[in-house]
């Protein structure tokens, strides 16, 4: 049941030191393909782990409907602005659904929320580029959704229960975000020249930022090996972004677009798309805040949670008069 | 953890029968001031596509949870019973038709 971390009044003693022979049972357990639930023994350093990861997944979500929120007034038809609203709509409850179970780890969602409106909280460094053009709407559907399926479907398999299970409802969701994308990158590819100039110039600008989306190569990411063996992850980042060039190359030709990288080719014995030199300067520039819309995602964050103040406000005083109403009347 | 002060309202777990017939699963959380709202939100976020037919939403509090830890001689009495199960009985196979 995962109501249990969070019910506990006060957070279980931190054992002094990790226990060998616990450790070595629940390495055990997660080697087998068990799943680790809220009440049950981990090490410290999993717990936290998984905090982090499953709070900077939650706020990439939330982040994650800017960009496009951007768009949703501005959508060429209403068809289009539908498919967007529920886009958007299903990008909060994503976020939702992994807070959720971060909670489940004996954190408040609170703090969570409050770290974020800070700027202290790291989210997706693909949510820090302009959508310039609407056929950013379909660029961002096509590729960003397509990467984090890719890596969602795996993490769907996660050995913590509350966060597969957050993962399996969203992996159901998302197909529906990159299919919308595609058809719009289509549409556009098909119409005018101009029409499919800008199909192209947005994914040129998409490319690469999608393909970082799946981080560091291993040999530099300091958190790869822990992870995997304890089977939060089951593949490495470099294999997933490698299964991601491999799905999107034949969609790309597929919809007469092309992909901006001269190194792209085909190797007929790994079967595998290789691909130029990714300019990981760049990603630490952005993960490090410095990248073109940091700061106008988090003020943007920031005014629409002052802005829903009021809201929470008024549900939280209806609350306490219903209470207030019905213990009189008792 | 306690219910902080703060204006995400309480706790909720959220219980959700996919159809008619069906028993209701435990779906996930929802912070909410009171029932109503919390029923509210289990929809908006559980429920975009038709999921549900019905929805439970309880306070998280509210909840007791069997202990992992004493998983073994708690559910002990229910694994030494193979009587309990019909591959325990013999007999010729023509009268064990169902």
């Amino acid at each position: 049941m995962e109501t249990s971390a969070k019910n506990r009044s006060s957070p279980a003693p931190a054992p002094p030191g990790e226990d060998p022979a616990r450790l070595a049972a629940f390495e055990a357990r997660v080697a087998r393909g068990e799943s680790v639930e809220p009440k049950d023994w981990m090490p410290e350093r999993y717990r936290k782990q998984l905090v982090r990861m499953m709070s900077q997944h939650a706020h990439s979500e939330v982040v994650g409907m800017l960009p496009e929120g951007n768009w949703i007034t501005r959508a060429p038809c209403l068809r289009r602005k539908l498919a967007l609203l529920a886009k958007v709509q299903d990008e909060a409850g994503h976020g939702l659904y992994i807070y959720c179970g971060t909670e489940t780890l004996g954190v408040d969602r609170t703090e969570l929320i409050d770290q974020l409106l800070a700027g202290n909280a790291k989210y997706s460094s693909i949510f820090n580029y302009p959508t310039l053009t609407w056929a950013d709407m379909g660029a961002i559907g096509w590729l960003v959704d397509g990467a984090a399926i890719v890596n969602q479907t795996m993490l769907a398999r996660a050995s913590y229960g509350p966060y597969a299970r957050a993962m399996i409802r969203i992996c159901k969701e998302e197909n529906f975000h990159k299919k919308q994308g595609y058809e719009i990158l289509a549409t556009l590819s098909a119409g005018t020249p101009a029409q499919k100039a800008m199909a192209q110039d947005a994914v040129n600008r998409w490319w690469w930022p999608s393909l970082m989306m799946f981080g560091p190569s291993d040999k530099d990411s300091p958190n790869s090996a822990e992870l995997l063996r304890w089977r939060v992850k089951q593949k490495s980042n470099d294999d997933l972004r490698q299964r991601f060039v491999n799905l999107t190359v034949p969609q790309a030709k597929a919809i007469g677009l092309t992909l901006p990288d001269p190194d792209l080719k085909y190797n007929s014995e790994t079967g595998d798309w290789e691909f130029g030199p990714i300019d990981w300067d760049e990603f630490y520039q952005v993960i490090g805040g410095n990248g073109p819309m940091n700061r106008e995602r988090l003020g943007a964050r920031r005014k629409a949670h002052a802005e829903g103040q009021w809201v929470r406000d008024a549900a939280a005083e209806y609350a306490r008069k219903q209470a207030e109403r019905s213990r009189t009347a008792a | 953890m306690t219910d902080k002060p703060s204006d995400q309202g309480q706790l909720w777990e959220v219980f959700t029968q996919p159809e008619p017939g069906a028993p209701h699963e435990h779906a996930g959380s929802v912070h909410a001031p009171d029932a109503e709202m919390a029923l509210q939100n289990a929809r908006d976020t559980y429920a975009r596509r038709g999921e549900a037919v019905s929805i439970w939403v309880v306070p998280s509090r509210a909840i007791t949870a069997s202990n992992p830890a004493d998983a073994g001689p708690f559910f002990d009495p229910g694994n030494d019973k193979p009587y309990r199960h019909p591959q325990f009985y013999k007999g010729p196979k023509e009268g064990n038709k169902d």
